[in-house]
């Protein structure tokens, strides 16, 4: 159902008004009730119809935009069957947050795993320079020497194995990053069902306001709470990353803006 | 130095530990939200504790503001690292007595340079 499905059920209301209007009043002025009565009932009936009318339509769209979620979203074997697992958004979205936290918990493990063994190439290199750099000063004992060259070939070997490991750990890291392909999927899914609710509670919106118009409902402004108020200043609420910074006045665009604010305030 | 990080995401949590050790403080313990960070900071005799604002339970802003009102406590460093970057916050938060502020993403640098900072004017 579209906005102007709504607007044209609401003129079709209306011009039905207009021309009913016109013979009720020749009716009620020739004297004949009974036919006026039949046409008010008709009225109603019009004015009811339309309503289950938009009401249907409406429940059908948002039935329809939470069914079609459900589709399969055209991921590998592994992933879709993962996928038919999930009844949900919420589902969907705790599984971006499973895939993610995986994904930076793998790359911690290696990096946690690489970190020691880039150190100790480190401190193994330096040592061996240190005495590298007597031999070049011809600091060296023979016997020193000998123990020197044996090392070197350790280093060498090791450095290898050390190298190795290293790309290893490090191709991992990047595999690890695969989940980007399979939750940026399954969150544009999510976002168009965000988008089909939206569009649909528009319609709702629009609805509700072509009821009052047909029933003549009128809302007092007392209902409204101005959100504004509500929020008290002392206890600022957590909004959480802020995803638009650069179109927005009362929020900081990173840390340098973090730092100006915070000296403006003597720290 | 005994350091205690609070934060809702184990994976922040592991990040943070992981920078802090590169930085030379081994001794760190975590908590997932204020609530849980109260008993801890109370009786473990904390040196330093970095917080998350947006919590389930108690948040970070209420744990600053719990600790400040704490005789016991009231004089422990805390360093807020958070998502939170709304100015309104950020004041908010250096009312109630932060010692520091950083906004996430952030480096390992920045995260030194705020821990520098904030001991240099603890230790003058």
């Amino acid at each position: 159902m579209t906005q102007r499905d709504a607007v044209s059920g609401g003129s079709h209301l209306e011009r039905l008004l207009k021309e009913a209007t016109t013979e009720l009043q020749t009716q009620v002025e020739q004297g004949d009730l009974s036919e006026a009565v039949n046409l008010l009932q008709r009225i109603n009936e019009e004015r009811s119809r339309l309503l289950y009318l938009e009401v249907g339509r409406l429940t059908r769209g948002l039935h329809d935009a939470i069914n079609n979620f459900h589709i399969d979203a055209g991921l590998n074997a592994r992933a879709s069957e993962e996928m038919s697992q999930m009844a949900d958004a919420t589902e969907r979205l705790n599984y971006v947050i499973r895939m993610t936290q995986d994904a930076a918990n793998k790359t911690m493990d290696k990096v946690e795993e690489s970190a020691p063994v880039a150190e100790l190439i480190g401190a193994q290199a330096a040592a061996l320079r240190k005495d590298w750099a007597r031999l070049v000063r011809r600091e060296m004992k023979p016997e020193e020497f000998r123990d020197l060259y044996r090392r070197i070939d350790e280093f060498l070997k090791h450095t290898e194995d050390h190298a190795d490991v290293l790309s290893r750990n490090l191709g991992e890291i990047m595999l690890a990053q695969d989940y980007q392909d399979l939750t940026g999927q399954v969150v544009k899914r999510v976002i168009s069902l965000v988008k089909e609710i939206e569009e649909n509670l528009v319609n709702l919106v629009c609805m509700a306001g072509q009821v009052d118009r047909i029933t003549g409902i009128k809302h007092s402004a007392g209902g409204q709470i101005p959100v504004e108020e509500t929020q008290h200043e002392e206890h600022p609420v957590p909004e959480g990353p802020i995803v638009n910074p650069e179109q927005r006045a009362d929020v900081v665009s990173g840390q340098d803006e973090v730092d100006e604010l915070l000296s403006s305030l003597g720290f | 130095m005994k350091i205690l990080i609070v934060d809702d995401f184990a994976t922040m949590r592991r990040i943070i530990k992981n920078l802090l050790r590169d930085l030379g403080f081994t001794n760190t313990h975590e908590a997932d939200d204020g609530l849980t960070a109260l008993p801890l900071l109370q009786t473990g005799n904390f040196d330093f504790l970095v917080t998350d604002w947006n919590m389930p339970g108690m948040t970070g802003y209420d744990l600053l503001k719990t600790v400040r009102a704490d005789p016991k406590l009231k004089d422990l460093p805390i360093l807020m690292v958070t998502a939170e970057a709304k100015r309104e916050q950020i004041v908010a938060a250096a009312q109630a007595g932060v010692n520091g502020y950083i906004v996430k993403p952030f480096t390992a640098a920045v995260l030194k340079e705020k821990i520098d900072k904030i001991f240099e004017r603890i230790n003058k």
